[in-house]
């Protein structure tokens, strides 16, 4: 998995009431959240994310709440890839079981500046900022979890286990 | 002999069918209850269709819980309760709350005696940590792993580090569990616990009653932590005894177990405290922010809508009104709580006050229904979050608080102590 992409920069703590307000969880239509998507941070953001382009955030990436509408409108806003220098848990969890690949980088965030190009290699886990040159090594994601994301999220590879 | 282990090692390892567990090791663990509410239900549900069983794995482990906009709030949110329900029939669901015995979810199960000590529990809600106060390994997850659960009874964890708060010495005056993990979370902040467990231990914790326990629980999330735990006592067992569905099973942290870090707090120094905004780690005493002015004062919740809180903040209005510009919303979190306000008298002393008392919801909570803030207004909430725009407009603010400090802020019109108030 390879994505290039522009750089939209946030700080630390990004809850997910502002990732996705609550007042739009009465949908779960990936479409419709894409549409509020960290509207209350940045009411800007849809409208100049493209497919493709990358979230680049400080600590603790998705704090709060357990709605999988967070990575769920993100993906869906376009975004490929998220890089943190850390993402809280549950965020962690529910990217992982969805399909939106994330990466602990606390170096590359510190790298990246808003509206810097940026390529991923998801893989051997390579970032590398295309408008400064900077190269960076993100860790790896371990097997078991890789073994997840492999399967394309978590039900396809329970699918998998129970159908055999 | 396996290595020494914490509380929550051990209820992971006994459910991983291991003799002993590590931090960091990635694990699958069996199930004793699965959940999700009428937000992440939906989502749940279909992701479960797309694995393709017919059955959930054990019908009598899932327990669906539509607090957060029932009773429906619009159209959309009764079509997702619908969607909940409808499921719940299809699945023969044996613990599925209906409008009229339903609560809020984190309130509900430890009183119906859904969960219990020795569990291990995944919730399609952050704050499914909460049940960790009856001596149970709880996390909060997402639908997808609450429909894989639904359909396997399975869920894969990386065991965490584990964080040990000892909490010794004697509460002052109108200082709750509530003070205690607020204080805790402004020490350590919004990640200072993250991906790990904080297992509340000492002579304070020893002397609270299981509603405060399941208050400092509730708001590990807070902190990143993925649970809270506080050891079976007395105290958990005359709680459970006489609810409990099923046996339960209780376990102990070896005197020789690691933890990451342990944390001594002197309880006598915690004073009565407010989260000011946006975040819970935000803290300040209470007594320096009675410049604060609020429009709305709420009392409820997961964190703060139980017995005790109720007769705390009925104590502190008793006899008097709310200020004039102050809207209080008092919203008991289960049926049984909204029934024993009745027979206790504390229904007519929150109505002789001026408050509007609900039947139990989320509502304003997360911003739902029920007291949605205006822009620029502000609230004081016995919640667990104050986060950008979450109880309404993202210009309006939250300060979260015990429901001492709400109820003497809704007297006295700005955020107040009890003591403040005039007799
Ligand atoms: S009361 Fe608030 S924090 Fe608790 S489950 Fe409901 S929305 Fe979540």
């Amino acid at each position: 998995m390879k994505f290039t992409g522009t750089a939209h920069r946030y700080g630390r703590d990004i809850d997910t009431d502002v990732i996705i307000p609550a007042r739009y969880l009465n949908t779960s239509d990936p479409a419709e959240l894409a549409k509020h998507c960290l509207e209350d941070l940045d009411a800007g953001f849809v409208g100049k994310v493209q497919a493709g382009d990358i979230l680049v955030a400080e600590e603790n990436f998705g704090c709060g709440s357990s709605r999988e509408h967070a990575p769920i409108s993100i993906k869906a806003a376009g975004v490929s890839v998220v890089i943190a220098k850390s993402f809280a848990r549950i965020f962690y969890r529910n990217s992982i079981n969805t399909g939106l690949p994330i990466m602990e980088a606390p170096d590359a965030v510190d790298g990246i500046r808003d509206g810097d190009k940026v390529s991923v290699d998801a893989d051997t886990g390579t970032i590398t900022n295309e408008t400064t040159g900077q190269v960076w090594q993100a860790q790896a994601l371990p097997p078991f979890v890789r073994e997840i994301v492999e399967a394309g999220g978590l039900i396809e590879r329970t699918k998998a286990r129970l159908v055999c | 002999m396996p290595r020494p282990m914490t509380i929550t090692e051990k209820i992971l390892a006994a459910h991983a069918g291991a003799d002993e567990v590590e931090p960091g090791q990635l694990i699958e663990c069996s199930l004793d209850i699965v959940l999700a509410n009428d937000v992440t239900a939906p989502i749940a549900i279909k992701e479960f269709r797309k694995i393709g069983v017919k059955r959930v794995w054990d019908r009598e482990r899932v327990a669906l819980v539509p607090d957060h906009y029932t009773p429906n709030k619009d159209i959309l949110s009764a079509e997702q309760a619908k969607m909940v329900r409808d499921f719940a029939r299809e699945q023969g669901i044996t613990h599925y709350y209906e409008i009229g015995c339903m609560g809020v979810e984190h309130a509900l199960l430890p009183e119906q005696g859904v969960v219990g000590p020795g569990d291990v529990i995944i919730g399609a809600d952050s704050h499914t940590c909460t049940y960790g106060a009856l001596g149970a390994f709880s996390t909060g997850v997402g639908s997808t792993d609450a429909a894989v659960g639904m359909a396997t009874g399975e869920a894969w964890f990386k065991v965490p580090q584990s964080l040990k708060f000892v909490v010794n010495g004697e509460l002052g005056p109108w200082v709750c569990g509530k003070d205690i993990i607020l204080h805790i979370i402004g020490m350590i902040g919004v990640d200072g616990a993250l991906y790990q467990s904080m297992e509340f231990t000492g002579s304070t914790i020893s002397a609270l009653g299981m509603d405060d326990r399941l208050t400092i629980c509730n708001m590990a999330i807070e902190a990143g932590g993925k649970s809270g735990i506080i050891a079976v006592d007395d105290v958990t067992r005359e709680y459970v005894r006489g609810r409990a569905e099923r046996e339960w099973t209780e376990y102990f942290s070896d005197p020789d177990a690691v933890y990451a870090r342990v944390y001594e707090i002197d309880a006598s120094a915690i004073e009565p405290t407010v989260a000011f905004p946006h975040l819970p780690s935000n803290t300040r005493p209470a007594r320096e922010a009675c410049d604060v002015w609020v429009d709305q004062v709420v009392i409820g919740s997961c964190t703060n809508g139980r017995m005790e809180d109720m007769r705390i903040a009925a104590e502190v209005l008793r006899g008097r009104k709310v200020h004039e510009r102050v809207r209080l919303i008092v919203i008991p979190a289960t049926q049984e709580v909204f029934r024993a306000c009745m027979h206790e008298g504390l229904t007519d002393v929150f109505l002789d006050a001026g408050a509007a008392v609900s039947t139990p919801t989320c509502g304003p909570c997360l911003g739902g229904h029920m007291g949605i803030l205006a822009a620029g207004e502000r609230a004081v909430a016995t919640t667990n979050r104050n986060f950008v725009g979450r109880m309404g407009d993202p210009t309006s603010e939250v300060y979260l608080s015990s429901p001492a400090v709400a109820a003497a802020t809704a007297v006295a019109g700005h955020i107040a102590l009890p003591d403040d108030l005039s007799a």
